[in-house]
């Protein structure tokens, strides 16, 4: 039906990164592919290697593993630099976030190799269970980044965070004008569910998504068992409609802890494992 | 007093000011007649502190007032000593209603009754207009209104604000934006709709009513004013309610109905054509002179100079060189054969056939934007692919196209006083080939908004230009097989047709048989499939549509309708269908174009038969997509919602990639299956943006994105044009501490765009608000930030052309 011009698309999309693809299928997994050829690597040798008496972090060749998953340790961690460092340049931080899971994974088989199995109740196993620690909490992160996005966008229909919260002001203003009318009891109800702070919830409650102390559901429940007049049923109508206003901003909330929380594990432990490497380093070198 | 002054001047803005004191400084018996009560009114209703740009640079200023960049108190406190000092004759709060007479002695009434004669009469009006006052019973007590300069100044009072347009929305929102004001704010309407404002606009009034924040009074008129209430006509009856203050913004009438009653004459019925003047400013009504903003030149310097001039004309200096002479002399300078001005303007206009209707005046002020340029034999003027968006005209010798990108060799000629490069000018679009001259040649470079105002303003270079550009476009269509001689008969019968977003171009099932060039704007393809459509394709500017049903004589196969606002070029079938017949190579070319069209629509009408869920989404994703004005834009920013985390790191890098201010706003916008379109720039085909910047400080880059330059004057028209809330009005913050010594020991505000109240606190509380928007991080190595900081892949820029095919679409639904 119709035919388009020769127009400059390449010249453009030299330019404009169109690759549509999400940080862990990044240029076809090249990530995970070095990543996988890495492991298989470091364990063909650990194999192939001979050390004697038996594999430990003091020899050659765990020498050489160290160093590589010392080196990995700050790069991965520089990340955080990185995200927040907006410098000119031709990176991506999708490559570097695609490049983070899959090398942080390899670290694993890595770090692992360079203890040659010889742990103990020491610092430099400290410094292993730290890493291992980090990379746990990682993992999750991944599983977390892949599957709850789409919750978020569903649950937040087209609206912003200032607007659901503009939305519980404005259903406010009106409870409490149709409140006016209620008596001493059950005004007293609104009134609370009113002056909750429903920004405040614990980790729990956050994370689960279940607020068990809802002021607003309690007071539509006992709204629900009392007289039943016209002031009263406009009440309830729209503590319904504040109920499932906070059940939005509530959902939100939950799923957005649940993409941040593992965070709280993953920073602090990654800046404790890299106190515990230098101590594992520094003591290495004092005591050869 | 006399009886007869020898000049009255009309309107105190710089160009009337300039000309009464020039009046005043020759001894020449003069008026300067003010509609308000204090001069300049147009600087006057700036907002406070506005910083006033004294550009073109290169202009010498010629007056007896002075004048430079600076804040808007500074230049009214000089005019005002000034024309005090020179005893200039001022005549405010004397709106002129009529001129009547004939030249040595016009009668000029104003609306308080009196009668001013004089023998000449300098118009300076500007284009403002007035704005339409009340009139109802009460309308002329004290507090009614008819502008709004600062919001934030009232407090405590019931205001009610009278009409329903852009202007108003912003007046009541603004008034009832802060509660602490306390405010009482109630905006009336005279319709139940509100369809004159801007979609966001309503969408923010609405809010505002919802929030028991304005009371919005619906079919309501008012009815009569009294102090301290207002008397409504609603609908159900009448009704007092408590007022302070009207606002009334109403709109306001064009002065173009009181010029034309004086007897002068327009260049076109255009609604932007300016009165016909000759070179000493002087109308098609004799004795009756149009200087300023309302001539056709709107910035201060022009207007100050001009108002000058007229009165040095009007007082026999007939001899009297305007004061671009030099800069015009400058220009000339590098042209070979040593020719004066007059003799350069004179060759130009009349070897360039576009150029051939200007007066001598539009010619000088067409040049002051214009370049020229001389070159050799064989020397390239511009390259294939180069940015750029202005047109060139030929006044002596002539170019060659190199219309194959492949073999250079290939070239169609451009003859003398003729133009190339419209078509830049047209889609905003790089340079379709490289341009080099075949013999020695003097060429005129128009900027993109001279070269519009020239063909908005002169119906035959329209005509031209839009004949050239037809036939170019044809050319470039079909190959490098055609001459323009090939062509010929199809522009012959070529008819421009502009179509409205949504109308229908073709029809399926239809037998009509001609064909469509899209020439901006652009369309969709759909098929009515199981009764219902489906989208099919996707089509931008530069494209032809209908040929299928010419070439096989079938009914039309699918329905083509535009998907914003365009214009098309039709074209008789039976005249293509010639065409081909001449032409077997483009024939062949015709009917490869069509076959992989074909492919693509039983592709898809094939998919959904077995994944009819697929072609479903697909459809309503391009659907949405048009709906959010991907079909105007070039570039835009899309987020994979499957993938966002809602970090904002787009918006963080936004803001630190430029100045500390975000472009950016990644939650708002709309969504539709997970596919997010935020609000952010679109770098429209044709953006609305441009239309109206005082300064022209917009423009389109090298790479197609269209940016706000640094001589932003801050007034919010762009703003106000975009329809979609992408322009943000804030002055420039402060810098903050670096990124570690924030790591580090928590100083500033870290990552991202800092709170509005830490720019307050530490920023320079007189930085003036400029235009900000997105840049597409033009000249930033790496490009868009926004894509660049993304840690999962959401975020991704898009062309709507490469976007709004099936692959993508459906791998989105996914």
């Amino acid at each position: 039906m119709a035919s388009v011009p020769d127009s400059d698309f390449a010249f453009h999309e030299k330019r404009r990164d169109t690759d549509h693809e999400s940080f862990l299928a990044h240029r076809r997994f090249r990530w995970l592919k070095l990543a996988t050829a890495l492991c298989v690597a470091a364990v063909a040798s650990y194999f192939l290697v001979d050390v004697e008496p038996r594999h430990n972090g003091g020899s050659w060749y765990g020498y050489t593993l160290g160093t590589i998953g010392l080196g990995l340790i700050v790069w991965l961690s520089l990340l955080g630099i990185r995200k927040r460092r907006i410098s000119e340049g031709r990176w991506s931080l999708k490559a570097w976030t695609s490049a983070h899971v899959y090398l942080g994974l390899a670290l694993v088989v890595i770090g692992t190799l360079h203890t040659g199995f010889q742990l103990g109740w020491n610092v430099h196993t400290l410094a292993w269970a730290l890493m291992l620690l980090v990379i746990v909490s990682g993992l999750y992160g991944i599983v977390v980044y892949a599957t709850l996005p789409s919750a978020l966008s569903d649950n937040s229909r087209e609206m912003t965070r200032r607007e659901m919260v503009e939305a519980v002001e404005a259903i406010d203003r009106q409870v409490e004008k149709a409140a006016q009318p209620l008596g001493r009891e059950q005004a007293d109800l609104v009134i609370a569910a009113l002056d909750e702070d429903i920004f405040h919830a614990g980790v729990l409650a956050r994370l689960s998504g279940r607020h068990t102390y809802c002021r607003t559901t309690r007071a539509l429940e006992n709204l629900a068992h009392g007289v039943r007049d016209e002031a009263t049923d406009k009440v309830r109508s729209l503590l319904g409609r504040r109920k499932a206003q906070l059940d939005q901003i509530r959902r939100h909330m939950k799923i957005r802890a649940r993409l941040e929380v593992w965070l709280y594990i993953h920073v602090p432990a990654t800046i404790a494992l890299l106190a515990a490497l230098t101590a594992h380093v520094v003591s290495v070198f004092y005591y050869w | 007093m006399p009886d007869r002054y020898r000049v009255a001047i009309v309107g105190s803005g710089p160009a009337g000011l300039s000309a009464a004191a020039r009046a005043a400084e020759l001894g020449m018996s003069h008026v300067l007649i003010e509609k308000t009560d204090h001069l300049s009114d147009t600087i006057f209703k700036y907002q406070k502190g506005k910083h006033v740009m004294a550009t073109p640079s290169n202009l010498v200023l010629r007056s007896d007032l002075d004048f430079d960049a600076g804040k808007r108190e500074a230049i009214l406190d000089t005019w005002d000593r000034q024309v005090e000092e020179r005893q200039v004759n001022v005549k405010l709060d004397a709106e002129v209603v009529e001129i009547t007479g004939e030249t040595g002695a016009f009668e000029i009434k104003t609306k308080k009754g009196e009668t001013i004669e004089a023998e000449a009469v300098v118009l300076a009006i500007g284009t403002q207009g007035n704005p339409n006052l009340l009139r109802i019973p009460g309308a002329d007590l004290p507090h009614i209104q008819y502008q709004l300069d600062d919001p934030g100044e009232y407090f405590d009072e019931h205001i009610t604000v009278i009409g329903s347009g852009d202007a108003g929305i912003e007046n009541a929102l603004g008034l009832a934006a802060d509660p602490a004001q306390r405010n009482t704010v109630s905006i009336l309407n005279r319709r139940a709709e509100f369809a004159r404002a801007k979609e966001a606009n309503v969408k923010l009034l609405e809010e505002a009513e919802a929030d028991g924040r304005i009371s919005v009074r619906r079919e309501t008129n008012p009815a009569e004013v009294r102090p301290g209430e207002l008397v409504l006509d609603t609908r159900d009856g009448q009704e007092t309610i408590r007022c302070d203050r009207i606002i009334a913004r109403t709109g306001s009438q064009p002065p173009r109905a009181f010029v034309e009653a004086i007897g002068i004459g327009f260049t076109s019925e255009d609604r932007a054509a300016f009165p016909q003047l000759s070179p000493s400013f002087e109308t098609t009504k004799n004795g009756i002179h149009v200087i300023g903003a309302l001539a056709g030149y709107p910035l201060i310097k022009h207007c100050m100079n001009q108002g000058y001039d007229v009165i040095e004309f009007l007082n026999g200096n007939t001899g009297l060189k305007p004061a671009d002479e030099p800069i015009l002399a400058e220009k000339f300078a590098a042209l070979p054969g040593n020719r004066s001005v007059d003799e350069w303007l004179d060759t130009f206009r009349s070897n360039v056939v576009i150029l051939q209707e200007l007066s001598p005046l539009q010619m000088r002020e067409l040049m002051l934007d214009s370049e020229v340029a001389y070159y050799d034999t064989g020397e390239v003027i511009f390259v294939r692919n180069d940015p750029g968006s202005s047109m060139f005209a030929i006044a002596e010798g002539s170019v060659a196209v190199e219309v194959d990108s492949e073999d250079p060799s290939i070239t169609v000629p451009i003859e003398q006083g003729s133009i190339f490069g419209e078509v830049g000018l047209i889609s905003g679009r790089r340079r379709g080939s490289t341009i080099r001259t075949a013999q020695p040649t003097v060429v005129m470079e128009l900027s993109r908004t001279a070269a519009l105002k020239l063909v908005a303003t002169t119906p035959s270079a329209n005509r031209a230009v839009n004949r050239i550009t037809i036939e170019r476009q044809l050319l470039q269509m079909f190959g490098s097989g055609l001459a323009k001689e090939d062509v010929a008969e199809l522009v012959e019968a070529a008819e421009t047709l502009e179509v409205r977003a949504g109308e229908k171009v073709i029809e399926e099932g239809a037998e009509d048989k001609d064909v469509y060039v899209i020439q901006r704007g652009s369309m969709i393809v759909e098929k009515d499939i199981g009764g219902h459509p489906v989208f099919l394709s996707y089509v931008p500017a530069g494209s032809y549509v209908g040929e299928m049903a010419v070439v096989d004589g079938s009914p039309r196969s699918a329905t083509v309708r535009a998907a914003i606002k365009s214009e098309v070029v039709r074209f008789p079938g039976e005249a293509f269908n010639r065409l081909l017949t001449r032409n077997p190579r483009l024939f062949e070319r015709v009917r490869e174009d069509m076959a992989s069209r074909r492919d693509i629509n039983r592709f898809i009408e094939g998919q959904k038969h077995s994944f009819g869920g697929a072609v479903d989404m697909y459809s309503a994703t391009a659907q949405f997509l048009i709906d959010n004005g991907i079909g105007e834009a070039t570039d835009v920013l899309l987020i994979d919602e499957t993938l966002c985390v809602g970090c904002d790191n787009c918006e963080k890098a936004c803001a630190d990639s430029h100045d500390g201010l975000s472009r950016l706003d990644r939650e708002a916008g709309r969504t539709y299956a997970h596919l997010h379109v935020p609000t952010s720039c679109r770098h429209c085909e044709h953006p609305h943006c441009m239309a109206d910047c005082p300064p022209n400080a917009i423009k389109r880059g090298p790479d197609g994105e269209v940016f706000i330059d640094e001589t932003c004057i801050g007034c919010g028209n762009c703003q106000r044009n975009c329809p979609y809330d992408v322009i943000r009005m804030d002055p420039k913050p402060p810098k903050k501490p670096s990124l570690l010594s924030w790591l580090l020991f928590g100083r500033g505000p870290g990552p991202g765009e800092a709170s509005y109240e830490w720019r307050k606190e530490h920023g320079d509380q007189d930085a003036a608000k400029v235009a900000i928007k997105c840049d597409m991080c033009a000249g930033i190595e790496g490009g868009p930030a926004c894509v660049r900081a993304c840690p999962t892949g959401a975020a991704i820029r898009v062309a709507p052309e490469k976007f709004l095919t099936y692959t993508k679409l459906t791998e989105n639904g996914s």
